[in-house]
């Protein structure tokens, strides 16, 4: 059923949107790196005492005296034939960070973009199917809640409960300490998993839950509704029937919308509980000036938030049976 | 039970009411300003009667309230609406339960637009409805034999409803009507905006169901339309119905008609005299004491405004109006 014309064009659009924004957000990230006032060699050595012999190498190592354009230059030049560089902070390939630490923070970013997309649903349905009533309010009330809540703090809340107080969980890391990569077992793994995914979850609930409760109550009002309630259907089968077939599209949509809040949560998150993902390869890039790791990590996560946003064009474009029908008819 | 339903119909045509509405009232309970809650009153003592076989169409201008009182018959009114009189379904009364148990069974709704259909759900299963388990292909095999009486072809039934074209959406919505074998079938304005042929075509899906002995209330603004297979025409102003009259009383200058409304309504028609007469229907906040046609009437007297007049029995109609004997 697909409209094969229209694919070549949506595709070349997309590729060439896809190389402005790389382009845009790498020199951007570039320029603020630049003119941050952190002195990489300070940040690097902290309090150490050396001798300026030695100051000189280590400057000549950050590039501090390299002239900008010729570094963004350089940069660019090697990562066209493939090459992101060296990570200056870790001294393996900014690649081999990025896998890594990517692969820990999908696990995180995955697991809680699923429970709160599945959990906002079904919360939204049950609030809009019952609207006005104490248990519609209960939610709504939540929803608000959750919306003003700092990620930070909520993280910190549930590390002083659940990690300090009750000792269910570890206090932070993606691995235990002192364990080698080989012996690190998978439920190690999803043991320092459960809290940050679980803050995550909770806080991405409530934008989901409020859209779907929003849209359903528009459903439920809408002519359709009152057709199929004249011919006989009601309660739930009715809500089954034709309420979440119209809220679950767009509904999906913006569950693909939000990668970038997802991306924007994981940093913080990470941060709290020490999470040896890709938000605290971020940080650390950035407050040490390594510039082609941050750079790195910048445009695979503008790969990332684009992807969902291509999937969430996709959705609306080729699934939606109604879009279809208004391109072929202009 | 079809059977049994023709039988019954072709001895009593034109006999038994099927349906008997009186004195309904409905209104709005509103929020004005702050917590000051209004009345809002949309029909007021309305009275009117479906016959089995029959065709009853209520003719009223737009904004009068005429798809409310569908809606109040079918129990599909939202939670701030209040709901008085009496409604009667086959001699029983109609309450709220019994309407949600009736509708899609005994009652089926034909309603206006296609926007009645779920955007997303394909046709036949729209037509089919919800069905219970295990009679999915009977309904399926029923449904096939509606759309090819209908001329609606296979690929209808993959289609989604804003694939249709004007003509199909409306033998796709009476289609939805002929699935239930509902016994009184609510029209609501199911006419507008269709061209000559598909217009008559529409109408004569619904002549074909008075004469299976279905009651068929034809709710429209389209006079002529209404006139063209109804048996009678009941006038809708300003939420009541001022006159149930025969057909065949509209001819002429309209000098059969009973109420000074229905004559003017008759007048104003292009191929008839084309006059309009001043003013506009009282709005729905207005209180009105005596008869609601007052201010336009051109025969009132000084009874007129006082109190509505009742109805009366003239020469085989009904009307309220003092000035007829």
């Amino acid at each position: 059923m697909l409209d094969n014309a229209k694919i070549p064009g949506f595709i070349g659009k997309k590729i060439l949107r896809l190389i402005s924004l790389l382009l845009v957000v790498s020199f951007i990230s570039f320029m603020l790196v630049q003119y941050s006032p952190i002195d990489p060699v300070r940040a690097y050595l902290g309090e150490m005492a050396v001798s300026a012999e030695h100051k000189e190498k280590l400057e000549e190592y950050w590039g501090v005296n390299t002239p900008p354009q010729e570094k963004f230059l350089n940069w660019a030049g090697s990562l066209l034939k493939g090459d992101f560089g060296v990570s200056l902070i870790y001294r393996v390939p900014v690649t081999d960070v990025i896998k890594e630490r990517f692969t820990a923070s999908l696990a995180l970013m995955a697991s809680s973009w699923l429970i709160s997309g599945i959990l906002g649903f079904v919360l939204g349905i049950a609030a809009g199917m019952h609207k006005g009533t104490l248990f519609d309010r209960a939610i709504k009330t939540y929803c608000y809640i959750l919306t003003a809540t700092p990620t930070f703090w909520l993280a910190l809340i549930l590390l002083m409960i659940f990690s300090v107080q009750l000792g269910w969980f570890p206090i932070g890391l993606s691995v235990p300490i002192g364990v080698t990569a080989e012996n690190v077992t998978f439920f190690d793994r999803i043991e320092h998993l459960i809290l940050p995914a679980l803050t995550l979850s909770i806080l991405g609930v409530a934008q989901i839950a409020m859209f779907t409760r929003e849209k359903l109550i528009e459903v439920m009002s809408s002519d359709y509704v009152l057709f199929a309630k004249a011919r006989g259907e009601k309660g739930l089968d009715l809500v089954l029937r034709h309420g979440i077939r119209n809220v679950a599209l767009p509904a999906i949509t913006l569950q693909f919308l939000s990668f970038s809040e997802l991306f924007g949560g994981t940093v913080l998150v990470e941060q709290v509980f020490s999470y040896q993902g890709i938000g605290l390869a971020t940080v650390a890039a950035g407050l040490k000036s390594d510039v082609p790791l941050l750079l790195g990590i910048v445009l695979i996560s503008a790969v990332f938030v684009f992807v969902g946003n291509l999937i969430a064009d996709i959705i609306y474009e080729f699934i939606d049976p109604r879009i279809k029908q208004q391109e072929s008819t202009i | 039970m079809e059977n049994k339903t023709e039988i019954n119909a072709k001895g009593k045509k034109g006999t038994e009411a099927l349906l008997k509405v009186e004195d309904l009232s409905l209104s709005f309970i509103q929020y004005a300003s702050g917590l000051r809650q209004t009345e809002l009153k949309v029909i007021c003592n309305l009275s009117i009667q479906a016959n089995r076989g029959e065709i009853l169409a209520v003719v009223g201008s737009s904004g009068s309230g005429k798809s409310l009182l569908a809606h109040a018959i079918l129990g599909i009114l939202p939670s701030n609406a209040k709901l008085d009189g009496k409604i009667e379904y086959d001699g029983q009364e109609l309450t709220q339960k019994n309407k949600e148990d009736l509708r899609g069974k005994e009652i089926a709704l034909v309603p206006q637009s296609v926007t009645y259909l779920d955007p997303l759900m394909k046709i036949s299963n729209q037509v089919i409805g919800a069905v219970e388990e295990g009679k999915e292909g009977l309904m399926k095999k029923l449904q096939r034999e509606i759309f090819q009486k209908y001329d609606l072809k296979p690929d209808v039934e993959r289609m989604f409803p804003h694939e249709l074209s004007g003509g199909m959406a409306r033998r796709v919505l009476v289609s939805t009507a002929v699935m239930s074998s509902a016994k009184l079938i609510i029209a609501d304005e199911p006419t507008p905006g269709l061209d000559e042929k598909t217009l008559n075509e529409t109408l004569s899906y619904f002549k074909d169901m008075a004469n299976k002995g279905c009651a068929v209330m034809l709710i429209t603004h389209d006079i002529e339309a209404a006139l063209k297979i109804s048996d009678k025409i009941a006038v809708f102003y300003a939420g009541t119905v001022l006159e149930v009259a025969n057909v065949k009383d509209f001819k002429n200058d309209g000098e059969n008609l009973r109420h000074p409304y229905t004559r003017a309504l008759w007048n104003a028609l292009p191929q008839n005299k084309f006059q309009a007469i001043k003013g506009h229907q009282p709005m729905q906040d207005e209180v009105v004491d005596g008869c609601i046609f007052y201010e336009r009437c051109s025969k009132k007297n000084e009874l007129c405004s006082k109190g509505i007049p009742q109805f009366k029995k003239v020469n085989g109609g009904v009307v309220r109006c003092n000035n007829v004997s």
